[in-house]
């Protein structure tokens, strides 16, 4: 019989040799950049196209968001459904997505099909027409969206924090009205495309069983495009952060449930206190055995989740507790989330709790590091924030020798209840 | 083609294997063979219910999640109508933690009271989340309500009502483990960087000497053929009008099933499907509209569910389904419609198996319908589809006689 009672022996993770496979980079004949990890063993490809092409760059609001989902609304030669017809035949999934600095386009393939691939993908980039008709149906349907999303507490409460911590003007805290739509004309959406798309800067990343020829037929289909021709504007919008911290709204009289968004600015990756945050937001409410989850989930059962992050921004960034809890408990959770922010300011994390969360962390980003798409993921995290892989290794020396006194003086930097925006939606 | 090994221990467990050298990680895959649809009608949401409750400590260990991050490991689980899995991933040195943790909660669990009263709340906040605070949250309780008239699938994993949840006692709670979570009624899978014969030996040193526990033989009401069109109005506080439709399809392993899932892609799948094109690019009626079936293992459900455009009225929009359902039951689809549709499972296929998870679930589906190695056989039944059985089966699946139908108006 095992004895049940002890937990067998283990190896403690942040006893693992960690290492970032190495990502290739090659230059196309235009001075295209291309990243490109070769790992797995299944014949599949990832190929993104990373355009400087975000809301940063637009001189009116959804603008870009607009013109980056209509590259697949019609070519010269192809319309819409002739471009998702070509695309879904070869068994291929075609994404765009619009950020804040960038926005992409997203190629998921098996390798046997990318020469039939590659040329419709640059004749999305040089040759996308925005008909007049497509753009009226976008405008419509995705108002009719709007107006169903505008009815979810969860929604108002992630657009109203962004505003709050940023202000209206500023890429990260603008958000899109129906006005916004109704606005919109075809002639924007040219000027940005061409601007921002045709010549604009753009850098790819590839992951996957590289086929052995692949530098040469992206250089077929993308060497000798205007890429890269014109020089980016210079953007620095300044954030203005609202004056009063506390807003309480009400979106639906008959609400059972509230939202609730605390949170606070953050600086970005560069700054030396970052990846230290990392592990005291991992304590805090950054996995399952978190302080938020353990008390206000797992003890008192006043949400089905609860969770901290530090937002995914390049510029300048927040920190955030999310969570929707009953309408009864609003004010207890809030509670519980302040006390919790005092605890880890007056009280050092236990060494056996900061050993555990180690170890959860590298783990972690063992588990994550499985598979070519997640490592070409995590270069181009680093690559379109200046990083390099030596901010790889940084963060797993960090997270293996911080300790709980640095612990305990971030928690008092920067867990203070003053510094946070209170919101909650009903 | 995936591999994998294949034994059974002494009380009936059944343990798959899956060898994959490349990756530094393991995973440990429980699934039982129990589902919202082997529930008391009078207690739903039961088998959900107790997926929350198994993470709240088992017999000897008083929690679960600790010791597993403390491995360097990670874990979830989720309840579906058909069957309950859970999953944990770890480096593989640590993967005897995952067979400690599973292995115990297979044992017994600890019954906490505690637990049971946090997790109660837990799930009627979920309750509240998902399907109370949404517009048009209610509408699959409605659906399947209105779809099936004595089979379990009539109501949804979450529980039928928050009552039956906020009621559940620990007699219950108890009744329902050792009725299902037995050897007997399991399956385990391990795949990563594992050796099979050191997954024999743990799996008999950590597994082998729980009691085997009484087979489950489900006994579920079958649906009869449904022989009227159902429809139902609701006028709800919502903003756009919307229509959805179900019909009854087969089961999993059924050939009709590989067609419905062929249909529906056809009709729903992606930007060049014929829904999409027809009715919201063509004649602008909707503003979205998908297809798709539910998966399920006894004969499920092919929906068609769609927002209508303001202004649109439902006959107008709902005789405009009725017109694209009237071609595919009229006019072979061409073949290079079916090749698109081939194609298209093929990649989702190869992309689905990349992660030693999604591999190590696979295995354990296919086990639970009866053998692993359908899994090495899904594509060739695609394959063998014809445009002919496509007619035939649409004609099965979309007669009027097997339609349900619910108009969802807004009261604005």
């Amino acid at each position: 019989m095992p004895n049940r009672k002890i937990q067998p022996a283990i190896v403690d993770a942040i006893d693992f040799d960690l290492q970032l496979k190495p990502c290739a980079l090659f230059t196309l004949d235009n001075g295209v950049q291309v990243y490109a990890v070769d790992a797995g063993e299944t014949d599949v490809l990832q190929i993104e196209w990373v355009f400087y092409a975000g809301n940063f760059y637009e001189h009116k609001n959804i603008v870009a968001g607009t013109t980056n989902f209509m590259l697949k609304n019609g070519t010269h030669s192809k319309n819409a459904f002739a471009i998702n017809e070509h695309f879904e035949y070869y068994g291929a999934y075609l994404n765009r997505a619009c950020y804040n600095e960038t926005a992409t386009i997203t190629l998921h393939c098996l390798n046997k099909h990318l020469p039939v691939l590659l040329p419709a993908v640059a004749e999305l980039i040089t040759d996308s027409i925005f008909p007049e008709e497509e753009l009226a149906i976008y405008k419509q349907n995705q108002q009719q969206k709007l107006t169903v999303k505008l009815k979810k507490a969860d929604f108002i409460a992630s657009r109203t924090i962004d505003t709050l911590l940023y202000g209206i003007q500023h890429p990260y805290g603008i958000y899109t009205s129906h006005d916004d739509y109704k606005a919109l004309e075809r002639d924007e959406l040219v000027a940005f495309y061409q601007q921002f798309y045709t010549k604009g800067k753009c850098v790819l990343f590839v992951g996957g069983k590289l086929p052995s020829n692949l530098e040469q037929q992206l250089n077929t289909s993308f060497g000798n495009l205007p890429l890269n021709s014109t020089a980016l504007p210079a953007v620095n919008p300044v954030a203005i952060p609202a004056t009063e911290k506390k807003h309480h709204l009400i979106n639906d009289e008959n609400g059972v449930q509230s939202s609730i968004r605390i949170a606070r600015p953050f600086p970005n990756r560069h700054h030396p206190d970052f990846m230290k945050v990392q592990v005291l937001n991992t304590i805090f409410g950054g996995f399952f055995g978190s302080r938020l989850m353990s008390n206000i989930r797992e003890d008192k059962g006043y949400t089905y989740g609860i969770h901290s992050f530090i937002q995914n921004h390049i510029q300048q960034t927040s920190w955030m507790v999310s969570t929707e809890a009953g309408r009864d408990v609003c004010d207890a959770t809030i509670k519980e989330v302040y006390f919790e922010m005092e605890r880890l300011r007056n009280e050092p994390v236990p060494q056996e709790e900061l050993e555990l969360v180690r170890n959860f962390m590298i783990g972690s980003i063992l588990g994550d590091l499985d598979g070519p798409f997640q490592i070409i993921g995590r270069w181009k995290n680093y690559v379109l924030n200046n990083l390099t892989d030596a901010y790889f290794y940084k963060s797993i020396d960090t997270i293996k020798h911080i300790t709980s006194a640095e612990i305990q003086a971030l928690a008092i930097k920067y867990l203070q209840p003053d510094a946070f925006y209170e919101l909650t939606v009903i | 083609m995936i591999h994998y090994n294949r034994f059974v221990l002494d009380n009936g467990l059944r343990v798959l294997v899956h060898e994959d050298t490349a990756t530094p990680m393991a995973v440990l895959n429980v699934m039982y063979d129990v589902g919202a649809r082997d529930e008391n009608p009078a207690q739903t949401g039961f088998a959900h219910l107790f997926e929350h409750l198994m993470f709240g400590g088992s017999i000897n260990i008083k929690d679960y999640d600790e010791p597993l991050q403390r491995a360097g490991g990670e874990n979830n689980a989720y309840t579906t109508n058909d069957l309950t899995n859970y999953y944990c991933q770890l480096p593989a040195q640590n993967i005897e933690t995952a067979f400690w943790l599973e292995s115990d909660r297979m044992l017994s669990l600890a019954f906490s009271k505690k637990s049971l009263e946090v997790q109660r709340k837990v799930v009627c906040e979920e309750f509240k989340e998902h399907y109370i605070n949404q517009p048009y949250g209610d509408v699959w309780h409605k659906m399947r309500a209105l779809t099936y008239t004595v089979h379990p699938y009539r109501w949804m994993t979450i529980g039928q009502e928050l009552s039956h949840v906020e009621n559940a006692q620990l007699d219950d709670v108890k009744n329902f483990f050792f009725k299902h979570y037995r050897p007997i009624n399991a399956i385990v899978v391990v795949a990563g960087n594992v050796k099979t014969e050191d997954v024999k030996r743990l799996a008999e040193k950590w597994f082998g000497n729980i009691p085997m526990g009484e087979k489950y033989v489900r006994q579920l009401p079958q649906e009869p053929a449904q022989t009227n069109a159902r429809r139902l109005e609701v006028i709800a506080d919502v903003p756009l009008d919307a229509i959805y439709k179900t019909w009854h399809m087969g089961p999993r392993l059924d050939k009709g099933y590989y067609a419905a899932e062929i249909i529906t892609e056809i009709l729903g799948g992606g930007a060049s499907s014929r829904l999409y094109q027809a009715l919201v690019k063509e004649k602008q009626l909707f503003s979205n509209i998908e297809c798709y079936q539910f998966g399920s293992i006894d004969p499920g459900i092919v929906t068609i569910e769609g927002k209508l455009v303001k202004g649109i009225n439902p006959s107008t929009a709902e005789a405009a389904i009725e017109e694209e359902l009237d071609k595919i039951k009229s006019t072979l689809v061409s073949e290079q419609e079916l090749q698109k549709v081939k194609n298209k499972t093929e990649s989702l296929i190869t992309f689905e198996d990349m992660t030693i998870l999604s591999r190590a679930g696979s295995l354990a589906n296919y086990e639970l319908l009866g053998n692993a190695n359908l899994m090495n056989e899904e594509m060739g039944r695609y394959q063998a589809i014809t445009t002919k059985e496509i007619l035939q089966y649409s004609q099965q699946i979309f007669d009027v006689n097997n339609s349900n139908t619910m108009v969802y108006c807004s009261k604005n």
